[in-house]
């Protein structure tokens, strides 16, 4: 064998874990989905003839129109907010805490992913329940008279997100913030550059792809969520995961679960073009 | 090129994740002293399942679901010989053995002259005069209630779920079969005459209901909401939502209106491609002896009435499931009503509609 022959070799034997892996639990399990979608559940059989009508169904229904509008909707407030908590926070973390106490910070910042993704969503529900903390809090400070709903609502389901997710996209964008030299920022403020302005043209655009990282995790995390919705939104609105679930849990209409969850795979894809074209997330 | 890859990673990771999600999984199959059992969450009490390991010295797995469906896609993706006992809503029992799921059942192996009456019900456990399945246990989609929060009095008229007087105080259960029949009820229409005819009357008021409503969830949702005061009364809800809550707080209870509530009830079966079924069926003995039935209805996930009149419960326990009232809810109760599929599916519409709108 040549040398490059076995070069060759090398490279598919150490890829070859790695691409059966995405083989058996990427691509074959994504291939039964599509060919599920394509199915029928007609009462209690299932038609196999491949046919559109579940995609037919789940594009040309008005419900589950607004449901993939809700679920964008949800999906890019808790994008936006957690941008605009996650940014400061890693911003402190990369340049204004010291070392030492940097690495606490963070330890402290993933400490509530030791916890229970659903018990996290029920201690929310308690915080904002109408016999809640929060309104405990209100109520005795006299800020308002009457408990205000704050659970069951699409903002408690945003709050939920923003906490789970919050911590993601600050580690994200810290990575990004201490990647970029010190003597870019330094030389910014020998140029006569305020503070504000270093970080508006300089730091900024130089972390954004920490940004898009985190937002576009964010995104497809938030957007392919059931279980926040269901427990701190109390289904006051649909969400595609919900609807998908409605289809499952209630009356084993697979197929339909499937071309919803295909429909919601398609959003996720339209997301991470533009985003990995911009900013080079795929080799090319 | 470092964050380039570190893009690549974890967007796959997303991308996996999401596609992923979720999976139930089987059984696997088990040693010959293992019995698998696919059921509703009542059947995980240790309490329950710890007497018949100790007889006969076996282990029982158990898999829990929530929805008939659900548990078909589980059994649709294990292997023959995976499950062996099927614990199933009674009004599904004769699709589930039309399917082939269930085995066949001798009659004379099971107590029928101590079953309720009411509950034997044949056209839902027989299937062309074959024995599919045997009743456990029962209980009511009604309206549980906190009564230090709401007038006990009004809870027995339907029509007050529809007060503004309660607004904002209601659950709904997200079943949409029980909870669209008692909808039907409240708007005088007898849940097993329900045509498609009668559905955009359903709609409106469901609809109206919306309004009144601050959520609508599962059993864990409504019962936490409950608990916690976020609201004072479950449309749907019944026993088995605030019996396991007497403790804690007594002032949780549950009726059933004049006009008529919806009635519940599950059957428990063995698998047609069990490798045990001696041991399933001795388990299905098991569960509806009075001793089983004792145990399921007062199991630690939710109490409900035992199918077997001879369980011997407590007189603080009956008090509980209001066992002594049970001739008149039962007779003033409607058994959940099968549509066809394609009355289902518009059922379901409508509900999604409901959940949507």
């Amino acid at each position: 064998m040549t040398e490059e022959g076995r070069s060759t070799a090398r490279g598919w034997a150490f890829a070859g874990p790695a691409l059966a892996w995405t083989l058996v639990f990427f691509v074959v399990p994504m291939a039964l989905v599509l060919a599920y979608s394509g199915f029928r559940r007609i009462g209690g059989s299932l038609e196999t003839t491949l046919s559109l009508a579940n995609y037919e169904r789940a594009l040309g229904t008005p419900v589950f129109r607004s449901a993939l509008a809700n679920s964008i909707e949800v999906g890019l407030l808790t994008v936006a907010v957690s941008v605009l908590v996650a940014y400061p926070a890693a911003y402190l973390l990369a340049y204004r805490v010291p070392a030492r106490w940097g690495r606490l910070l963070l330890a402290l910042a993933v400490l509530p992913f030791w916890t229970s993704y659903v018990v996290r969503s029920y201690s929310w529900l308690l915080v904002l329940a109408r016999e809640g903390v929060v309104n405990r809090a209100l109520l005795g400070l006299g800020v308002v008279q009457e408990p205000i709903t704050l659970a069951n609502t699409r903002t408690a389901t945003v709050i939920g997100f923003v906490h789970f997710f919050t911590m993601l996209m600050t580690l994200t964008i810290y990575a990004s913030l201490v990647q970029i030299p010190a003597s870019y920022r330094k030389a910014a403020r020998d140029l006569g550059a305020s503070g504000w302005r270093t970080l508006v043209h300089v730091t900024l655009p130089l972390s954004v792809p920490g940004v898009v990282v985190g937002a576009f995790l964010t995104f497809v995390l938030a957007i392919g969520d059931y279980i926040t919705p269901q427990i701190l939104g109390g289904a006051r609105e649909l969400l595609l995961p919900q609807a998908i679930m409605l289809q499952v849990q209630r009356t084993g209409d697979f197929p339909m679960a499937a071309a919803l969850s295909v429909v919601l795979l398609a959003v996720i894809a339209v997301a991470y073009v533009p985003a990995a074209r911009r900013f080079s997330l795929v080799t090319r | 090129m470092r964050m380039r890859r570190i893009g690549i990673i974890v967007t796959a990771i997303a991308l996996v994740g999401v596609a992923c999600g979720g999976g139930g999984g089987g059984g696997g199959a088990g040693a010959p002293t293992e019995l698998n059992a696919l059921v509703w969450c009542d059947h995980t009490d240790p309490e329950l399942l710890r007497p018949f390991e100790e007889a006969n010295g076996v282990k029982v797995n158990v898999k829990d679901y929530e929805g008939t469906g659900v548990a078909l896609g589980i059994l649709e993706q294990s292997q023959p010989g995976d499950w062996d006992v099927f614990v199933v809503d009674s009004v599904d029992v004769p699709r589930v053995a039309q399917a082939g799921w269930l085995a066949p059942l001798d009659p004379n192996d099971f107590p029928w002259d101590d079953f309720f009456p009411e509950v034997r019900m044949p056209e839902m456990h027989y299937v062309d005069d074959t024995l599919y399945a045997v009743p456990e246990k029962f209980g009511y989609n009604t309206i549980a209630y906190n009564s230090e929060k709401v007038d006990p009095e009004d809870m027995r008229d339907l029509q007050s779920l529809w007060d503004p007087t309660y607004r904002g105080r209601i659950a709904v259960y997200d079943y949409y079969i029980p909870t669209m029949e008692l909808v039907a009820i409240a708007l005088g229409i007898e849940p097993s005459e329900i045509t498609e005819d009668d559905l955009p009357a359903i709609a409106d008021k469901l609809a109206e209901l919306k309004e009144q409503a601050a959520l609508t969830g599962d059993v864990v949702t409504t019962q936490t909401a409950l608990a916690t005061g976020e609201v004072d009364i479950i449309v749907g809800g019944g026993e088995y939502v605030t019996a396991v809550l007497e403790s804690e707080n007594p002032a949780l209870d549950w009726v059933l209106p004049d006009q008529g509530g919806i009635r519940w009830q599950q059957a428990i079966g063995v698998v047609a491609t069990s490798e045990k079924k001696d041991l399933a069926t001795k388990f299905v003995q098991y569960i509806v002896s009075p001793e089983g039935q004792a145990r399921l209805a007062t199991s630690s996930c939710y109490w409900a009435m035992p199918a077997n009149s001879k369980a011997p419960l407590s007189a603080e326990e009956k008090e509980i499931l209001r066992w002594d009232e049970q001739p008149g809810f039962i007779a003033n109760s409607d058994p959940y009503f099968i549509p066809d599929p394609e009355l289902d599916r518009k059922m379901l519409d409508v509900w999604t509609e409901f959940l949507g709108g």
